[in-house]
């Protein structure tokens, strides 16, 4: 199965995050699951004419592509013209080139936020009117439309995260390799399920002070960061907790909030995102599939019965109370 | 009479470069660097709140996002007047210098070296051992460099939670207390990558390495046993004449970088033959040749505008230029070091200037430099005193965040009004380095390193132009962003 990866309108961090793999050389593991990178902006050996060569190719027909990846935003501006990305070499836009390849490609993946929604480029005045691949935001269209599907009936595959994980990308292309990705894998958004059923607060080392809403106040505390710092871990589809991030990290592990980068729209929040939106007291963002009643009576409850240690320890920047020591009776 | 050449999209280059080439006389009589991508963050930005931009602007750079987190965090944190506690500058110091490390090897392994094992070198004398080395995706060199790089990066993991796009680094520090335990992981990673550099990349001790003082060292040094590829690179480099390769204006910055107690690590300053008076003060940005609206005589970054118009005339790249009093200056490992002071950089400028050689082994030898200085800031960590300290940023208020990511001088000036950010302007490394001509048609460095090349205006490009972009580092998404 061949790839061809293309960017646009996006930082280049997606490919950054994948060549950061944990699991061995990145290279050899695309080989060992039977993925040929035709052509990947930052590491393949062709460049200029050759490359131009090969693109024109692949939008006409010539070059058979089995799966077309996307990283960044689709850029219509200005005016409509796409003129804000024109693929080095030439005058056609980017969006054109992009149009024409994955009318023709086997799949076509939306690698990372940008390309799934619009994401960061898309923030505040949207400058550059940047748009998903099949997504506006949380609307279906984007610059393929809503109709949009693959000779094989699957929408634009959303890898969605700012960045992704780098095995959230491989296990895509790994089960498209494989010929194992059915719609039936793919959430409501056209996310892998693999990935985007978990939630972020799944696996979470905080999870002590999130039970008992014992709750950091400021930056590099250790308790839970949803009531006051933005987390929103609880909502966010992800299994980052689980899988880890660079070995052993994850944005709760390095003592930040979660901000939902996997979701359309993450990127305005309407509130500042280190801040907790409250109403009287009560955070606006409840946990996934929680009824509000609960979460406050529930919440009410816990906070009562917090332990002095967990409180304690939630306000500092280390263990000042150890769990006790139980010994039974001699 | 010249021929135009439009040639692109060139690769490896970390986001879009095309480059306009009249040739006349089989070389290169002008060149125009163009970056076609714009996505206009300054423009984002606007109206946001001030903490916001520790969310924004690593998103500009997905290879030098770390640095942009740090230079967010220092103009925020002078826009606040806080000063992060020690723990916090040593973390601060921790996770830029591992960024920056894995910059220089990405760059090496993935980005540079894959250029020698092109067909067109066929028959040169190193070139099967470049071929089964360095070839791009299936050379040995790349296949066993990710595991040690991300073994590398696992640092990240532990200093800043993930890589790209921390919100770890803050104005007042670090959200990430370490521990003993997390202190002895992180000294594991930094050993294991010791190793790999001196095995691996340099046969030989990083010590060793770093006190080469002059190119007549450095030749001695490669006379000597020890293998590894930076001998293949000078090899190659020897062969190729990489040393009078790629000269630009000779004009050096550096805004210092790694704070330690009461100075930086390595120095800021400018190189003109000898250091010459740095101020900041008289950075400008002309938009002469860049598509934006033209707002009069060149600005200074804090007074700065960026309002991009689809047609101007005379326009031909979405890179502003910024020159520093007027002239065009290079910045990179290469200028850092010479700044810096190390003898081997400024040695290796003597004479013939700048080049693809100098550049690279700068990078290298800067490796070598920074890894020890790691283990002792590791070593200076004290877990139980703070990592961070808070405040919150006036209603009106500005600031200015000056580092040195991988790839050279990057600056953020911020302008806070009711709250709000009022204006944020950033001039990236690779701005400087492949800024287009300015209102004096003086082109930028890479327009000037190009000028005089062998070129033809049909058939493949020659290697030599790939070696002379590449070797600045170029990061593209940045230079616009």
């Amino acid at each position: 199965m061949n790839v061809l990866w293309l960017q646009s309108g996006g930082c280049g961090g997606c490919t950054l995050s994948w060549l950061g793999s944990s699991q061995g050389s990145l290279f050899r593991l695309l080989a060992d699951e039977g993925i040929e990178l035709l052509w990947h902006p930052s590491v393949s050996e062709a460049g200029v004419d050759e490359a131009r060569e090969l693109i024109e190719r692949c939008a006409d027909g010539r070059q058979r592509v089995d799966v077309l990846c996307i990283e960044g935003s689709l850029l219509r501006g200005p005016q409509g013209t796409g003129g804000f990305h024109r693929f080095g070499g030439g005058a056609q836009p980017m969006i054109e080139w992009v149009k024409q390849i994955a009318a023709r490609a086997g799949h076509v993946v939306a690698v990372g936020s940008c390309s799934a929604w619009g994401g960061i480029t898309a923030a505040g005045v949207n400058p550059t009117d940047a748009c998903g691949m099949q997504y506006d935001g949380e609307v279906a269209g984007g610059l393929l439309g809503p109709d949009f599907h693959d000779p094989g009936g699957l929408p634009v595959i959303n890898v969605a995260g700012c960045p992704p994980h780098p095995d959230w990308i491989t296990e895509t292309l790994a089960a498209l390799a494989h010929g194992s990705l059915d719609a039936a894998k793919l959430d409501d958004l056209g996310r892998p399920r693999f990935y985007a059923d978990q939630l972020v607060h799944h696996g979470c080392p905080r999870n002590e002070y999130y039970e008992f809403k014992a709750s950091a106040e400021k930056a590099s505390d250790q308790g839970c960061l949803m009531e006051n710092l933005g987390c929103k871990g609880t909502q966010a589809h992800a299994d980052c907790n689980q899988r880890l991030w660079n070995g052993e990290g994850s944005c709760l592990r390095g003592g930040f909030a979660c901000i939902r980068c996997t979701d359309p729209g993450f990127e305005e929040p309407g509130h500042a995102f280190e801040v907790t939106p409250k109403v009287a007291g009560i955070p606006i963002g409840l946990p996934a599939d929680m009824p509000k009643a609960w979460f406050i009576a529930l919440a009410a409850l816990s906070k009562s019965a917090t332990p002095a240690r967990v409180r304690e320890n939630a306000r500092a920047d280390h263990l000042v109370s150890a769990p006790s020591v139980k010994r039974g009776k001699r | 009479m010249s021929t135009r050449r439009v040639v692109g999209p060139f690769n490896r280059v970390e986001g879009d470069l095309e480059i306009s080439l009249d040739i006349a006389d089989g070389r290169v009589a002008a060149a125009y660097v163009n970056s076609p991508l714009y996505r206009g963050f300054e423009q984002i930005l606007q109206g946001k709140l001030p903490a916001d931009a520790l969310v924004l602007v690593p998103r500009i750079c997905g290879i030098c996002s770390v640095a942009q987190s740090a230079a967010a965090a220092l103009a925020l944190a002078d826009a606040t007047g806080i000063v992060p506690p020690r723990n916090g500058r040593l973390v601060g110091n921790l996770t830029l210098a591992t960024e920056n490390l894995a910059d220089h090897l990405t760059h090496f392994y993935l980005f540079f070296m894959p250029d020698f094992a092109r067909a067109e070198y066929a028959g040169r004398p190193w070139h099967a051992a470049a071929v089964e080395r360095f070839r791009a995706t299936i050379g040995s060199a790349p296949n066993q460099m990710l595991p040690a790089r991300a073994r590398f990066m696992q640092m990240m993991g532990l200093l800043a939670g993930k890589w790209p796009h921390t919100l770890a680094v803050q104005p007042g520090g670090s959200t990430r207390p370490l521990q003993s335990s997390e202190i002895f992981r992180l000294h594991r990673c930094l050993r294991e990558f010791h190793e790999f550099l001196e095995t691996v990349s340099f046969g030989t001790r990083l010590e060793e390495l770093a006190a080469i003082s002059s190119r007549s060292d450095l030749e001695a040094w490669r006379g000597r046993a020890g293998g590894g590829d930076l001998r293949a690179f000078l090899a190659i480099a020897d062969d190729l004449d990489l040393w009078h390769l790629g000269r630009a204006t000779d004009r050096f910055m550096s805004y210092g970088c790694y704070q330690e107690e009461d100075h930086r690590l390595f120095a800021a300053g400018l190189w003109h033959q000898g250091a010459a008076a740095f101020d900041v003060a008289l950075i400008n940005e002309d938009t002469t040749h860049a598509w934006y609206a033209a707002a009069g005589l060149p600005q200074h970054p804090a007074s700065g505008s960026t309002l991009p118009v689809a047609e101007k005339q005379g326009a031909y790249s979405w890179c502003k230029a910024p020159r520093l009093g007027g002239q065009v200056v290079e910045t990179g490992a290469l200028a850092r070091q010479v700044v810096a002071g190390h003898p081997l950089a400024r040695d290796m400028i003597l004479g013939s200037g700048a080049s693809v050689a100098a550049r690279v082994v700068a990078r290298l030898l800067e490796l070598a430099l920074v890894l020890p200085a790691m283990e002792r800031w590791l070593n200076e960590l004290r877990p139980g005193e703070p990592w961070c300290v808070s405040a919150q940023a006036a209603d009106e208020t500005s600031g200015v965040g000056l580092i040195e990511a991988a790839r050279g001088s990057l600056g953020h000036w911020l302008t806070v009004r009711r709250g709000r950010i009022h204006n944020y302007q950033i001039i990236a490394p690779t701005t400087w380095n492949f800024s287009p001509r300015d209102s004096g048609g003086q082109p930028g460095a890479l327009e000037h390193a190009l000028a005089g090349l062998p070129a033809s205006v049909s058939g493949p490009l020659p290697p030599s132009i790939h070696h002379v972009v590449r070797s600045f580092d170029p990061c593209m998404v940045c230079t616009v962003h």
